[in-house]
């Protein structure tokens, strides 16, 4: 019978994770300006509002904000067959010359990073991009790291971590399962 | 292992619902991508896609290479003339030998209805029907029903009129299999002559008069009327067809505001239809053409995947 789901953040613990991310890509950054966050679809674009609409109350300012769907940029077509349905990408238009940080929930194998990078680079040339992630659960197939993390846990590979999002799931939580639970 | 449309796309009768509802979703976000500076994404790097036109069509042969490109696949184009066919080689045979050229996909144009699906039970590769005889056309019938779902939201209990030359029209086939699986009404109007016998059966309405049709309709589809078939006789003339059934700014006076003018092209001017109408508040022909490369992305990407022997052989370096 497989072990109940192990919670690693619950609701407040995740809005707390947020609070302190928004405060250490602002400091990342040296500021605000010409700061873009941008979510990777699904779950990274609601953290990346999220993240956004903390620091514009914190700083008072309006910080540009985008979402990337990777799903066109993936490696492995070939062998998992298309998604259902491709997400959208929506991103201010250039993105030249700016500080542009990429949100996304799980950081695990690194290939969902390579593809934002990949899709990055054809909206132009920012003069930085770092990373930041809500969970990092080890596991990289890719020398790709997060310059900011909410929270490092070790995930054996048969288990999966959840992320629940309030706005897509109704509750803000995030989870560690066996893989073989529905999650 | 296909994927969710399963290994080609011959027509829409084939398809449920949900399966046009995919590609119509689909299609979507692709149309994004043609807004972008580099409109190119590297989802089909490494595929090799053969467009294989035996029937002349500028405008569905270029709508494929732009999809095809803006997917990074490889593409190459034969057309028959000048070709091996022209010497005599039959489509079976052409594909074959492409296909030893290790392709992944072809796009055929034939002027026999039936000739895709011929080819795709033959061939490994993914087939796109890209027009057969006077069977299907479907990705127009798709780009048709995404101009229309982009206006109407959903389709269901619209009312869309297909206009003119009925009979040889592969574009009405796809579009009435299609729309009448999202629970649109569909009409067809036009002379008697240009109408395939027993039309009702596929589940149409017939109108005589245009002026009917137009007030009926939220939508009207005007065919091309295939001049190069009008020596047989269908019509007394041309001068008489735009009198009797050509959309006219005058005619479109009493209709609705909304009513949305579609056009497969290549367009009559005058004669199915008016230039002032072509180019009027109502029309939505160049939405058709936009939409017709994002639709072929979709079904090029839907169609792809799904072969884990390439990935793995690309993981050994082998591929």
């Amino acid at each position: 019978m497989p072990n109940k789901p192990t919670t690693v953040l619950d609701a407040r613990a995740l809005d707390r994770t947020l609070r302190r991310m928004a405060d250490q890509i602002v400091e990342l950054n040296a500021g605000t300006d010409n700061l873009v966050i941008v979510g990777i679809q699904r779950r990274g674009v609601q953290l990346a509002e999220r993240i956004v609409r903390i620091i514009e109350s914190q700083e008072k300012v309006t910080v540009a904000s985008g979402a990337l769907d990777i799903t066109l940029y993936r490696d492995d077509l070939q062998t998992v067959g298309p998604r259902p349905v491709v997400g959208a990408t929506s991103l201010p238009w250039a993105l030249d010359d700016q500080r542009v940080v990429i949100v996304d929930d799980v950081l695990y194998t690194g290939r969902t990073v390579r593809a934002a990078l990949d899709e990055l680079a054809d909206f132009g040339r920012p003069s930085r991009i770092a990373l930041a992630v809500l969970i990092d659960r080890g596991g990289r197939e890719l020398p790709i790291h997060a310059d900011i993390v909410g929270r490092r846990i070790d995930v054996a590979a048969g288990q999966r971590v959840d992320v629940f999002i309030e706005e897509l799931d109704g509750r803000d939580e995030v989870e560690i399962a066996s893989r073989d639970e529905e999650g | 292992m296909a994927g969710p449309l399963g290994k080609d796309l011959l027509g829409l009768a084939p398809l449920s619902a949900d399966q046009i509802r995919l590609v119509l979703d689909t299609a979507v976000p692709f149309r994004e991508i043609s807004e972008r500076a580099i409109k190119k994404v590297p989802t089909l790097r490494g595929a090799t896609i053969v467009n294989l036109f035996f029937e002349a069509s500028t405008r569905t042969r270029i709508s494929f290479e732009f999809a095809e490109k803006r997917l990074s696949a490889d593409t190459v184009n034969v057309a028959s003339a000048g070709s091996s066919v022209s010497k005599g080689e039959t489509l079976v045979d052409t594909a074959r030998n492409l296909e030893a050229m290790k392709i992944d996909m072809v796009v055929v144009r034939h002027g026999g209805s039936g000739a895709a699906k011929f080819l795709a039970e033959r061939i490994e590769s993914n087939v796109v029907n890209a027009g057969d005889g006077t069977n299907e056309h479907p990705t127009q019938g798709l780009l048709d029903m995404l101009t229309l779902r982009d206006r109407f939201g959903d389709l269901a209990g619209k009312r869309i009129c297909i206009v003119g030359d009925v009979l040889h029209s592969r574009v009405a086939r796809s579009n009435i299999w299609g729309l009448t699986k999202l629970g649109a009404q569909v009409a067809v109007c036009g002379p008697r002559s240009l109408l395939p016998n027993a039309i009702e059966q596929m589940g149409v309405t017939v109108f005589n008069r245009i002026e009917e049709a137009i007030e009926w309709a939220d939508a009207l589809n005007v065919l091309r009327l295939q001049l190069e078939r009008m020596q047989a006789g269908y019509i007394p003339s041309l001068r008489e067809y735009n009198r009797v059934f050509g959309v006219t700014s005058a005619r479109l006076e009493k209709a609705s505001r909304d009513l949305l003018i579609l056009h497969p092209g290549p367009m009559n001017r005058g004669v199915e239809i008016d230039s002032d109408v072509a180019d009027g508040p109502h029309s939505v022909i160049l939405d058709q053409v936009t939409n017709g490369v994002a639709v072929r992305m979709a079904v090029l990407y839907l169609l792809a995947g799904g072969k884990p022997e390439l990935a793995e052989a690309a993981k050994k370096g082998v591929a």
